[in-house]
């Protein structure tokens, strides 16, 4: 079983979350040439060991994480708010600022 | 190579059955091959076999890092059927359907292929009219389907949960000529007749690097030395991007998922065909194996691994659909688990294909339904690699056809390898 320590809501059995993909794939800018959307959509390193991924607390917070993870012994090394705004915005909001 | 017939076996009766043979040889691998497969699944054992059969090769190897069918050949539960509707798959799958249909006669091995229907549960109007689209489609390309209303399916296949159920059984789209063969026996004849054609099979000989020489591949370095080759295919399932890579070639439109499998313990005749159920999320398969385990499985562990090892939520998920629809079930011990390292493909569709390297082929993309395509996938892959250009079926099935707008996704999932099946 893999353990996801989710940042908001502490260590959840992975069985809570969705999976996104390769966390590593930046989309080009909306009128770059069609290779380059080409390459972002269908290609993938696939990589066999530690990868970025972004994972979906989706039945917790409902926020996305970005795990780095091993795909072939599923140790994790690290987690984090894939958006790392919203995750100033809780924050702000926990200690009573505004949101 | 001992043939083997009724008569062989009553001859060899008389001397104590003390005559028989090995199988196929344990060779030393070769300093050089005309054409090397990477890969002794059911893909490059086939491929070897037909390059052999059908185009008159020799000084043909085929490498494996582990033992011949210990990859996927020897994972799945063993379906097989042609009911796909994308053109391209249509033909090729039929033309599979047609080679199993003669595959123990042509190897000489009783791969135990039972045509003894695929029974896809119905549940809606809407999935019906799918259904009978796709089975109408099917049937223009020569292949067999028909659908079964509800009296039908109950009187065919009397114990399916049609009192309770949270989906509520319709009816079935039902493909007879499908069915289950033994997964080892075709592994064993296609590796039994390959050799018995000259084909080195070497085992326990992992490759570990590609030598290039510019646009061509001049060797492969393995864990039993360097293997030169003119020609060389990639038929290694879950692996193909790490090949890929060793070749310098980059990324593929393939991500690595982890697909489980099931088996009960030995049950009495329970179940004579293979069902199918799907709806609302679900996803699940089953069947009877010949020594009574009920065979099953669902989708896959929804996250990317190479790990040849399955997690226990599915483990549950699959347990809940297989209760849901034969709830008789119900106190069924499982006997094992285990899973395999699929390569899913962008669009749910294979790759038979050459690459941007001039003597270095592509056989990979199988994602989950590769069993079923083992024969025509040697066949044209074999054909690919003799002629050195892909059959008018598959002509499509290469690794440029997103480029040209081009998607065979039977699922309409789109470009997401964890949604395809
Ligand atoms: C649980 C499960 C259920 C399935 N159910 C079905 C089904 O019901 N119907 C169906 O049609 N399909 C099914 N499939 C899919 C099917 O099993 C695969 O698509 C198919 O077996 C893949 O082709 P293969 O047999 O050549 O692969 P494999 O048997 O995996 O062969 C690839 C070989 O390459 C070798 N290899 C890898 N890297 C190297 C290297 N570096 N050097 C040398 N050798 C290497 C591996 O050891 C392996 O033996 C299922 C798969 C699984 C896992
Ligand atoms: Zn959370």
């Amino acid at each position: 079983m893999i353990i996801i320590n989710c940042p908001f809501c502490g260590p959840r059995d992975h069985s809570e979350f969705g999976y996104g993909g390769d966390a590593s794939i930046d989309y080009p800018a909306l009128d770059a040439p069609m290779d380059e959307w080409h390459d972002a959509i269908f290609l993938r390193e696939n990589i066999c060991g530690m990868q970025a991924e972004t994972w979906h607390h989706v039945n917790g917070c409902r926020m996305w994480l970005i795990v780095e993870r091993d795909t072939m012994t599923h140790e994790i090394k690290s987690v984090r708010p894939a958006h790392g705004g919203n995750a100033a915005v809780l924050e702000n909001v926990a200690e009573g600022g505004e949101s | 190579m001992n043939r083997y017939s009724a008569w062989a076996v009553f001859k060899n009766g008389l001397s104590g059955h003390r005559g028989w043979t090995r199988q196929w040889r344990d060779p030393e691998p070769k300093k050089a091959y005309d054409i090397v497969i990477v890969g002794a699944g059911l893909h490059g054992l086939a491929t070897a076999y037909y390059l052999a059969k059908n185009h008159g090769l020799r000084n043909i190897a085929v490498l494996e890092k582990g033992w011949l069918g210990g990859g996927n050949a020897g994972r799945n539960t063993t379906i097989v059927r042609s009911n796909y509707m994308m053109p391209g798959n249509r033909e090729f799958y039929e033309h599979s359907l047609k080679l199993w249909e003669n595959l123990s006669h042509d190897l000489n091995y009783n791969v135990m292929f039972s045509q003894r229907y695929h029974v896809t549960l119905l549940h809606s109007p809407a999935a019906r009219d799918a259904a009978a689209r796709r089975y109408n489609t099917m049937r223009l390309t020569g292949s067999d389907g028909e659908l079964w209303d509800l009296a039908t399916l109950k009187a065919e296949i009397p114990h399916l949960n049609y009192n309770n159920a949270r989906f509520p059984i319709t009816g079935a789209a039902v493909q007879k000529r499908a069915g289950n063969a033994r997964h080892d026996a075709i592994a064993w004849g296609y590796a039994r007749a390959a050799d018995s054609l000259g084909v080195d099979i070497i085992q326990n000989c992992e490759v570990t690097g590609v030598t290039r020489n510019g646009g061509e591949v001049s060797a492969l370095e393995t864990s039993r030395g360097t293997i030169a080759a003119k020609k060389v295919g990639f038929a290694v399932a879950g692996n193909s991007s790490r090949l890929w890579q060793m070749a310098g070639l980059g990324r593929l439109p393939i991500e690595s998922h982890k697909l489980q499998a099931f088996v009960s313990e030995p049950l009495k005749p329970l179940l004579d065909h293979v069902v199918v159920f799907g709806v609302g999320g679900a996803h699940f398969y089953i069947s009877q194996s010949d020594k009574g385990g009920m065979v099953f499985g669902g989708d896959l562990d929804w996250y990317k691994s190479y790990a040849q090892r399955g997690n226990l939520p599915m483990v549950q998920d699959v347990a809940e659909c297989a209760t849901s629809i034969m709830p008789c079930l119900g106190r069924v011990r499982l006997l094992r688990h285990w899973a395999g390292v699929m390569d899913m493909s962008m669009d749910g569709s294979p790759f038979i294909c050459k690459t941007s390297l001039k003597n270095l082929y592509l056989n990979a993309g199988w994602n989950y339904g590769g069993f079923k395509a083992s024969p025509a996938s040697g066949w044209y892959f074999a054909d690919l690699i003799a002629n050195d250009r892909p059959d008018p079926v598959i002509e499509n099935h290469d690794l440029e056809r997103f480029r040209r707008g081009v998607n065979i996704d039977e699922r309409g999932a789109g470009p997401d390898p964890k949604l395809h099946g």
